[in-house]
């Protein structure tokens, strides 16, 4: 077997101590690909920010260090995916078809909730087989910015903000502490900048760069900002 | 016994040479011969009002309504065979249902008006099925205002601001026309529909009738219900007046 060729001829992994590294660990070619992740969205009066870091993983290897998490859905309507890389991917593409058609039939632009009702539907009719955290988020002449959240068991929930992915655990505090009703939209933006910034510092499972979407009455304007940009909010020493 | 339409008239799978399916017109003619239903679309609201003929002093009043509610903000009233426009609504309830269930929100009226229209429409094409022998109004209260539509037994539907269906359909259409209608609220649309139906009802050729009205206004909170007793007794005693009135001027 290579582990023992490892062992006659690099003695100092003679040892019966578990290897880090081995030449048949084939993770990266069998396990799924995950979405760790931190992912957010933010409403204002006239919009959603939303945001979400680059880092998708198979197992501790980083399979796409520059991924985009955020999917358009339709003109003003965007998702950010965290969980299962494919079932997130898969359960958008189902989302974007059957909103396409209904905008076709409305004759007019679909509603953010319209959206948000069909990833409900689905990541609850097929909750055992997905794995799929998904903040749907977008702007509509009905009510304006709206954010929508389906965790895991497809429950939905409209929010002012929400936070998702493995990184959100290590920015609960931080983003209940600094949120404020009424921000403009720039406010926004630097919430969520500096809260991914945050969560990616702490948590291996996010990482990479900073995509954030912003929707407005006017469209979608798309920015980057780069892992070492970030503001640097964990103490150094 | 020959026609118009005699040879091209027995089902709705011939055209006649003229261009025209028998049927459906004939499907017209049955509701021409129905009590007049009315619709008008006001400035703050919806308001139906339908003459009920009384066909016989054993009916209990009030009973047998012909205005019927698909979702809480939209109402369907008819004129025709009243147990085709019962399965018309019927399906608009189940379309009303569905998309709330699939995109949780209201159904828009003109979708459920495009909805209708296609299916009374499928009943027009097939040699087992009769044309549905009614014209329904759809009316809703939405963000944008208040809608209203009229479906016809060959499934062609317009928009209105008001509009007229059943036995005085035509005159009821040339007192509507009357009316300024974008700057009426829904309390003076009430008097108005109740006076143009008692002004129209023929005494020579029917019987009495009940007058079934019901609106969609900021007073009924956007939602579909019955006009308040009182404020329809008031309606049709301005009604009844008005009518005298025009008898003594004679």
């Amino acid at each position: 077997t290579t582990g023992s060729y490892i062992a006659r001829f690099l003695p100092h992994f003679a040892s019966n101590a578990p290897l880090f590294f081995t030449m048949n660990n084939t993770d990266w070619m069998t396990k799924a690909h995950s979405m760790g992740t931190s992912i957010m969205a933010v409403r204002f009066a006239g919009g959603v920010v939303m945001g979400a870091d680059s880092r998708t993983t198979t197992g501790s290897y980083i399979a796409n260090r520059v991924s985009d998490k955020l999917t358009p859905i339709h003109d003003s309507i965007y998702c950010c995916r965290s969980g299962s890389a494919s079932d997130t991917q898969a359960v958008a593409d189902y989302v974007k078809y059957y909103l396409n058609v209904h905008a076709i039939e409305l004759g007019d632009k679909p509603l953010v909730k319209s959206a948000a009702a069909l990833f409900q539907r689905l990541c609850y009719e097929n909750k055992n087989a997905l794995q799929a955290g998904i903040i749907v988020g977008g702007w509509d002449k009905k009510k304006g910015g709206q954010v929508f959240t389906i965790p895991l068991g497809g429950s939905l929930v409209e929010q002012p903000f929400s936070i998702g992915g493995s990184g959100s655990t290590y920015i609960y505090g931080y983003c209940d502490a600094h949120y404020r009703e009424n921000m403009t939209k720039e406010e926004c933006e630097q919430f969520v900048i500096n809260s991914l910034a945050l969560a990616m510092a702490r948590d291996g499972s996010s990482g990479g760069v900073v995509r954030l979407v912003i929707i407005d009455e006017k469209g979608v304007e798309r920015k980057m900002i780069p892992g070492d940009q970030l503001p640097r909010c964990v103490f150094e020493g | 016994m020959s026609g118009v339409g005699t040879g091209y008239d027995i089902s709705c799978t011939t055209y006649s040479p003229d261009g025209k399916v028998f049927q459906i017109d004939y499907a017209g003619k049955a509701v021409e011969n129905s009590g007049t239903a009315v619709g008008v679309r006001v400035k703050d609201g919806i308001v139906f009002g339908v003459e009920k003929l009384i066909l016989s002093k054993l009916l209990e009043k009030g009973a047998n309504r012909r205005i019927h509610t698909v979702d809480r903000t939209i109402g369907l009233a008819y004129a025709g065979m009243t147990a085709d426009a019962r399965q018309l609504v019927n399906r608009a309830r189940s379309e009303a249902k569905n998309y709330r269930s699939t995109y949780l929100s209201t159904i828009p009226t003109r979708l459920l008006n495009d909805r209708l229209s296609l299916y009374v429409q499928t009943y027009t094409l097939y040699g087992g099925y009769r044309p549905f022998g009614c014209s329904i109004l759809v009316g809703a209260w939405e963000q944008d205002g208040p809608q209203l539509y009229m479906i016809e037994p060959s499934g062609i539907s317009y928009g209105y601001y008001a509009t007229a269906v059943g036995k005085a359909k035509q005159a009821a259409k040339g007192e509507l026309e009357k009316l300024k209608l974008t700057e009426m609220t829904c309390r003076e649309a009430v008097k108005e529909v109740a006076r143009i139906i008692h002004y129209l009802h023929d005494d020579v050729k029917d019987k009495d009738f009940e007058l079934e009205m019901s609106w969609i206004c900021p007073e009924s909170g956007h939602q579909h219900q019955a006009v308040p007793e009182s404020l329809l007794a008031e309606a049709e005693e301005a009604a009844k007046a008005s009518l005298v009135e025009d008898m003594e001027d004679d």
